[in-house]
This record gives structure tokens, sequence and C-alpha cells, in this order.
């Protein structure tokens, strides 16, 4: 158990009690909120719970379930998942499964819509979505399917119009508010598994002293 | 004469700004969260960082349209 205590100028010191910080920085990490619910700091815990998911489900909201997914292919290099998305925690990792399932071409789970035809590239056609009120009279055989929180499916080819241009063209810039919320929302929860894991950033009276010194010091010159 | 198109143009798009209320509001909390453990400080912290940041956003959008106004 470390307990941290903050000195203050008037009043009552600011003791923080982390636990075990590792628990509580994995805790955090995990569910945004819960690394502080563990330390018992439950105001702090719900304040970030509320802002780090509310903001996620937002923007995958903007992003009609699709801005969040974790890609390596050539030309799809989902760069902003691991970087920040991935730290919205339990949340976010379904885009890992799914790009497990997806990866030698499967159906993804939790399927979206549907597009044709399959091989577009080839035939250098623009892709159809399958709407219920818009249906072909001959089902295609093969066709793409968009899955949620899925990478855009079909190959990636800045040269046709893959789903990923779809997507783009679809959803304009919900797609990009939707992305910019999402990776957000994990910077926010690296702050607060940071917060978990050292307590908070509090200047003590120490060093409130030392900044206003240098501060008068600046201001002479 | 001062050409007010560009300010026009730069608040014409005032409905996109709304996306960053929202994101201004939740960076503010989470930052003054991180900075101190009472509720009251956190709300006090995550005023001052709201008005910096949108007086911030005031300034460039200024310094954008005078910009625009000179060239």
């Amino acid at each position: 158990m470390s307990e941290i205590v903050y000195p203050q100028e008037q009043g009552e010191p600011v003791v923080v009690n982390l636990g075990n910080p590792y628990v509580a920085a994995v805790l955090a990490w995990l569910i945004p909120g819960a690394g502080h619910f563990y330390q018992l700091r439950f105001a702090k815990g719900l304040l970030f719970m509320l802002c780090v998911l509310v903001t996620y489900f937002v923007g995958l909201g903007l992003g009609h379930g699709r801005v969040v997914y974790a890609s390596n292919r050539p030309n799809d290099f989902r760069w902003q998942y691991p970087l920040f998305q991935i730290h919205c925690g339990a949340v976010a990792l379904p885009a890992l499964v799914q790009a497990y399932k997806t990866k030698d071409g499967d159906d993804p789970y939790f399927v979206l819509c549907e597009r044709y035809p399959a091989k577009y590239s080839e035939a250098d056609l623009s892709l159809k979505r399958i709407e219920e009120d818009n249906k072909p009279a001959v089902m295609p055989k093969n066709t793409l399917k968009d899955g949620f929180m899925a990478p855009p499916p079909g190959i990636a080819d800045p040269a046709h119009q893959d789903v990923l241009a779809r997507w783009h063209f679809d959803y304009k810039h919900f797609f990009e508010m939707g992305t910019l919320y999402t990776m957000i929302a994990g910077v926010l929860n690296l702050l607060a598994v940071y917060d978990a894991f050292c307590g908070p950033a509090i200047l003590t009276a120490d060093q409130r002293e030392r900044l206003e010194s240098k501060k008068k010091g600046q201001d002479q010159i | 004469m001062i050409d007010l198109s560009l300010l026009f143009a730069l608040t014409g798009s005032v409905p996109n700004l709304y996306y960053a209320a929202p994101l201004v509001v939740v960076i503010s909390l989470v930052y003054g969260a991180t900075r101190h453990e009472h509720p009251a400080e956190i709300i006090k912290h995550s005023l001052r960082s709201i008005i910096w940041v949108v007086g911030f956003m005031a300034v460039i959008m200024a310094v954008i349209w005078v910009a625009g106004v000179m060239i």
C-alpha cells in the first residue's frame, strides 16, 4: 500500500492512497476509472470513466462503428489504433478480435452492411451497397462485409474506389471527427492511468514557492 | 475598406466548431483531475483551462483573419 501526502499552505494536507499502483494502473488502462475505484477514489474514477467512455462512444457513433479498427495491410496501416485508440482499454479490444478474424479474408463478426462486386478493383466497378429496400434481383455470390470495428474488407488500393474510400465518401467529416474523438479518448485514458499510478501532480508548497520565485526573477530581468 | 469575407468564411464554419466544445470540456476536466484531488479544485482548474483554450483558439482565428486581410 503506498500513500502520498501533499502538504498544503493552508488547511489539511491532501492524502492519496494508491493501493498497489501497478494493479491500479492495469485496471485503469483496462476499464477507464476502474483503477481509481480500486483505490477508493470514487469521484475521480467516475469523472475519468464518464469523460473517456462518453468521448469514445460518441466518436464511435459519429464514425458509424467503423473508425476504431486495427489494420496493418499494405496501403492501410491504421496508426491511430495502436498509438491512441487502443488506450481506451477493453472497449477498443474488439478491433483486435475483428482484425484476427478477417486477416485471411473471413467475414467479420457483427456485419453492418454488404457491398458488391467483391472483385471491384479487377473490374474497375464502383462498389454498391446492398440495402434492405435496394436489393439486387440476383444476390451476388461474394460480397464485401463491413463489420463493427473491423478493417475495411477487400483489398486496399488507392488507385481504385476501395471500401475505405467509400467510408470516407459516405460518412464525410463524421469519419474524421469520429477518429479524432476516439483518439482523444485514448490519450485521456493514458492521463487517467498516470493519475492512478503516480497520484495527482499537485504542487507542494515548496514547488509553488520555487516557481513563484523563478517567475519573479524573470520579471526582474 | 476591410475585406470581411475571410472572417465570414472562418465564422461560417462555426457549426463545425461545435465538435470542439465537448472535447475542450473533457480535456480540461481530465487535465484538471490529474493536477488536483478535490472536486472543487478540479472544476476550478478546468474552468481556467477552458477559458485558456477558447482564448487560444480565438487568438489563432484572429491571426488567420489579420493575415488574410494583409495578404
